[in-house]
């Protein structure tokens, strides 16, 4: 009569209990098992009739580090690299990169398996590894386009060596456009930036600005370039003559000044992506680069949205009593603010009436954009933007995928 | 969901041993039962903060902070009296007697009728 793994008849007849096949959910749990109860958000909120895109997703580069590392183009470089990952014991999947240590507290040790890695069984195919599970959790969210990131290379922004980080960041986006985007018309980029060399920036939009599913380029983790200075110009001009978007994909850091006092990574990562983002868009607004690239879609990526009230309130107070500081300005902040477009996740909750303030404040309706950044530990389900009460329908569909259709001419 | 409850055979006694945990479908839902301190809980696997598989997540006892009386911390420690579930989708806890969060009791598991008889463990549904 044990529940085995056999179904049970019941004592009336009427029901019966079958042992589920995944007790436990742990690294090696097929993606869309994890994802199962979402599937039922699809069905409760009516979803497969809706045009979700997904603007913030990644994928584990990890897999496919000696991929990447065989695009290096300097020899002595790719030599290097490869030289690393044979001999050192632990740098198969990490030679050349910036992986901090944070970045291994964020399962919650253990609690969180998807973030520490999706280890599941693909079948045997023709198909990359990564694009499977990207498939795999797209079909479980019910999104029909994804825009997907790079995990471990977005800390390049913050590498030590900034010849390394130019020569990995185009080997990756070589590997990227060569190995996943071709072969999904569904799966986006936006790709990285060597931000630190404008030149090699330039050189980036040059060769990959018209591959396809390449829908613009981002600032990674990157927090010490003042993004006002002259030498950046000409990058916001080519993407805004080629109509491609600027986004600013916030890193955590626990080596700034202000997170090396904290003891816990939760105040870290509260804190960081946050402030990451908070002084670029300082920089950004107070120098009047909207003024000059009026035509450039901005985009702000995975912090949440907390913050933009903050910036925009804060902003505004000083701007007042400081007009002479930003002389380009001819609104207020806010007023800026309210024409860039960001990403939803993390999205705050937690005070049901201050989100709604917030999505007012940022015109949520034409600016906001969902984003799940699944298989990361704080990801959101699209059910958390159909959930909201305080949007109507049509609301829902923009943030939902109809922005980001706009946005990205999809 | 029937519109009447029905008492639902779920296993043995032993399906569910002490401190661990049996996961089953009975029709469309998905049941956690657990057993702490000889004693059997069992609930939904949805969680309450976005609707997560909980309980086929990670079980740990709940960690505290050690506080001297002069108020300075001498770290973490677990509280093995109090076993957690936490949710694998983003790790919301919840004590397994209580299926409470236990930083926030508005946060909490739909619990499910269980009572383990002679011949085994039954839910009602």
């Amino acid at each position: 009569m044990s529940v085995g793994d056999k179904t049970i008849e019941t004592t009336n007849g009427l029901s019966r209990a079958t042992k589920h096949p995944v007790q436990q959910i742990t690294i090696r749990t097929d993606s869309r098992e994890i994802l199962a109860n979402a599937r039922r958000d699809i069905e409760r909120y009516k979803l497969h009739d809706y045009f979700i895109v997904d603007v913030d997703s990644h994928h584990v580069e990890f897999d496919s580090w000696g991929e990447i590392l065989d695009r290096l183009e300097n020899p002595v470089l790719r030599h290097n690299a490869k030289a690393m990952t044979q001999d050192w014991p632990n740098a198969k999947q990490l030679a050349f990169s910036n992986h901090p240590v944070g970045l291994t507290f964020q399962d919650v040790f253990g609690r969180i398996p998807h973030q520490a890695q999706l280890a599941e069984d693909v079948e045997k195919s023709a198909e990359h590894r990564d694009l499977t599970l990207i498939r795999r959790a797209m079909e479980s969210l019910g999104i029909k386009m994804q825009v997907v990131f790079p995990q471990p290379m977005l800390e390049m922004g913050l590498h030590p060596e900034q010849d390394i980080v130019t020569a990995m960041t185009f080997a990756y986006n070589r590997w990227f456009t060569e190995t996943i985007l071709p072969c999904e018309k569904r799966v986006k980029s936006l790709l990285c930036l060597p931000f630190h060399d404008p030149e090699a920036s330039m050189k980036t939009i040059h060769e990959f600005g018209e591959k396809p599913g390449v829908v613009g380029f981002m600032v990674t983790s990157q927090r010490h370039a003042g993004v006002h200075r002259n030498m950046y110009m000409k990058i916001y001009r080519e993407l805004e003559e080629r109509g491609l978007p600027l986004a600013f994909h916030a890193g955590p850091s626990w080596g700034d000044t202000m997170t090396s006092t904290m003891n816990r990574f939760l105040a870290v990562h509260s804190m960081s992506f946050v402030t990451c983002n908070m002084t670029h868009m300082a920089n950004w607004i107070v120098n009047g680069l909207p003024e000059r690239f009026p035509k450039l879609k901005v985009i702000w990526i995975e912090s949440g949205l907390a913050w933009v009230p903050f910036m925009m309130q804060r902003l505004d107070h000083e701007y007042l009593m400081r007009q002479s500081d930003a002389p380009l300005l001819k609104r207020l902040p806010s007023e800026y603010i309210a024409d860039m477009y960001f990403t939803s996740q993390p999205m705050e909750v937690t005070m049901p009436h201050m989100l709604e303030a917030t999505m007012k404040a940022i015109r949520a309706e034409t600016q906001l954009m969902y984003s799940s950044d699944w298989p990361h530990w704080d990801f959101d389900v699209p059910a958390r933007i159909a959930a909201l009460p305080f949007l109507n329908e049509q609301a829902k569909r923009n943030i939902l995928g109809e922005n980001a259709r706009r946005v990205f001419r999809l | 969901m029937p519109a009447t409850s029905q008492r639902v055979f779920v296993g043995t006694s032993g399906d569910v041993p002490p401190n661990g945990r049996l996961v089953v479908d009975v029709g469309a839902i998905t049941i956690g039962i657990f057993r702490v301190d000889g004693k059997l809980y069992a609930y939904q696997n949805t969680c309450a903060h976005q609707g997560g598989p909980v309980c086929q997540g990670k079980m740990v006892p709940r960690v505290t902070e050690v506080i001297e009386p002069d108020g300075s911390s001498r770290g973490f420690a677990f509280d093995e009296s109090d076993p957690h579930i936490v949710c694998p989708w983003h790790g919301f806890e919840y004590s397994i007697k209580t299926g409470t969060h236990p930083g926030r009791s508005s946060a909490r598991l739909i619990r499910v009728n269980v009572e383990e008889a002679p011949d085994g463990i039954y839910v009602t549904v």
